[in-house]
């Protein structure tokens, strides 16, 4: 920790320089720190969406990298999506009122029926919201009706799935059988994802995608509606 | 002081409170390992065999055997596994399915008495399991959660324990025979994770009077160097009053540690298993003038 002379008062910062700040506070899940910056760009007149998207899912975006490249550690991640967070709660209400709330998109996730395996599942949620997702989490042991009346409910752009167990992951097949039955499949990309997974079983049961951890999953997520760069 | 007594046609092993820790071990287990999965749907089983006689080479008292590959038929391949490893080890098994129907495949052709994993909670497993670790004098493993997930408070997963332990009386199942899973949380994620299993070990351990076991290896999740810190983890276990784990043998340093933990637990008298286990060779043009052991065919477990 710095003496207090050498603290970086963020309010004296330019623009940029406080963006940049916040990316490294976020890559150090400061939370208040990250909090305040967004507070300060909103001062400055900025629109909530421009907040989300150069100061906090850029942010984001790199921890994902680091992470994804064994950087980063999965105690470290979560801090950082704890200061994510920080910000979030700020912005939130703005974003909820505002017309065009530029979210990435809507993602609904959850562990299947049978299964109450859930930390796997929450750091994909996470990283989702880091990347700007909005993310209806729907807990463990879901079944298919779980699914449906989620979809039903907040026509996401995508649905994921999540199972620990050898003995639960089939249950997606069983759910994307019911979605391709009622039509909804071709129009919903399925992404799954969890320990004993692997591309071939994705494959075997007709999944849009495999995630094989939570930094891919984000990043294969913005590729899926676009918005990947 | 309870003991839970598994065996083989020609082996006992005794898991309890004054006795050194046992590891279980856990690679027989295709999850996530695509090739394994692959020979095992084709009924090839060389690597069972292979992993089978590594783990019990490098400490391992037990073997889990575990044959879950998705959209196979696990009860068939079940049933040719199992005698197949105790045609080669005569170390106790542990039959590791969450298919009821893989579960008593592998215990009507289990020669001995085995370990069964496993019950949870949750109504409808213990109302399939428990009957059938009875109808097979069998032990079981009873992992703390229920319908509703896993508690973060490790008091609600002692309720949930004692629920199973309860239900299991009402089968006639007894408390020896019986092992606790208290589970173990990424340590990444919840920082209390080892000090509430510990805490929880306590209970089990003086409360329900029973032996408990874990996949310890939950623990380091998400880790650098998580090995070392699995390492360390298991003899603090041990030294909170756990009986068992299931462990991967094979990793760098982990047998040796759970050794360790048991002299400095005082549970090998002597140190004599220690020292048999590291004496240091003797020099070249030395064999069998000096040391004990080993060169009289005293060969003990």
């Amino acid at each position: 920790m710095s003496d207090s002379e050498d603290d970086i008062i963020l309010k004296d910062l330019n623009d940029a320089d406080l963006v940049a700040q916040m990316h490294d506070d976020l890559y150090d899940g400061m939370a208040d720190e990250v909090k305040e910056g967004t507070q300060i760009l909103l001062g400055r007149g900025w629109d909530a969406n421009n907040v989300l998207a150069e100061a906090l899912v850029e942010g984001m975006r790199i921890v994902g990298i680091d992470f994804r490249d064994g950087i980063l550690f999965v105690p470290e991640v979560l801090q950082c999506a704890g200061a994510m967070k920080g910000g979030m709660e700020l912005l939130r209400p703005i974003l909820a009122e505002s017309e065009n709330a530029a979210s990435t998109g809507k993602y609904v996730i959850g562990t299947v029926k049978g299964d109450i395996h859930d930390i796997g599942k929450n750091l994909v949620g996470m990283m989702l919201e880091g990347a700007g997702f909005e993310v209806i989490d729907l807990g463990i042991n879901n079944p298919v009706e779980n699914y449906l009346e989620a979809i039903d409910k907040h026509q996401p752009s995508i649905l994921g799935m999540s199972a620990l167990l050898t003995t639960t992951m089939p249950y997606m097949g069983v759910v994307i059988e019911e979605l391709d039955k009622r039509g909804i499949l071709k129009e919903l990309p399925v992404m799954v994802g969890g320990a004993p997974l692997n591309q071939e079983f994705a494959d075997a049961i007709n999944a849009h995608t495999y995630g094989r951890d939570a930094a891919m999953s984000a990043e294969l997520a913005k590729t899926i509606v676009g918005k990947n760069r | 002081m309870t003991k839970t007594i598994i065996g083989s046609a020609t082996k006992e092993l005794a898991i309890g409170f004054d006795r050194p820790f046992v590891m279980i071990g856990e690679r027989i287990n295709p999850t996530g390992r695509k090739m394994f999965s692959a020979e095992l749907r084709d009924r090839n089983y060389w690597r069972v065999k292979k992993e089978a006689l590594a783990q019990v080479e490098a400490g391992a008292q037990m073997l889990d055997v575990n044959v879950g590959v998705p959209l196979a038929d696990e009860p068939g391949i079940m049933a040719e596994v199992v005698p197949l490893i105790q045609s080669i080890t005569d170390v106790p098994l542990c039959i590791d399915s969450s298919i009821i129907e893989a579960l008593e495949a592998g215990l009507s052709v289990y020669k001995g008495r085995a370990l069964v994993n496993s019950t949870t909670a949750e109504e409808e497993v213990m109302d399939r399991v428990l009957p059938l670790v009875k109808k097979y004098d069998a032990a079981v493993v009873a992992i703390s959660n229920d319908e509703t997930g896993i508690s973060q408070d490790p008091d609600v997963r002692f309720e949930v324990a004692k629920r199973i332990v309860e239900r299991a009386h009402d089968y006639g199942i007894k408390s020896e025979d019986i092992l606790v899973d208290p589970l173990v949380m990424p340590i990444g994620a919840i920082n209390s994770a080892g000090k509430d299993v510990f805490h929880l070990i306590g209970r089990l351990r003086n409360e329900l009077k029973v032996n408990t076991t874990c996949g310890a290896s939950n623990v380091a999740f998400g880790l650098p160097n998580r090995h070392a810190v699995n390492n360390a983890f298991l003899p603090m276990l041990a030294g909170a009053g756990m009986t068992s784990a299931i462990v991967n043998p094979l990793h760098d340093g982990l047998v040796q540690a759970v050794r360790a933990g048991d002299v400095l637990n005082g549970l090998d008298p002597a140190c004599a298993n220690w020292i048999k286990a590291y004496r240091p060779p003797p020099a070249e043009g030395e064999e069998g003038t000096r040391g004990r052991g080993g060169r009289r065919g005293r060969r003990g477990g």
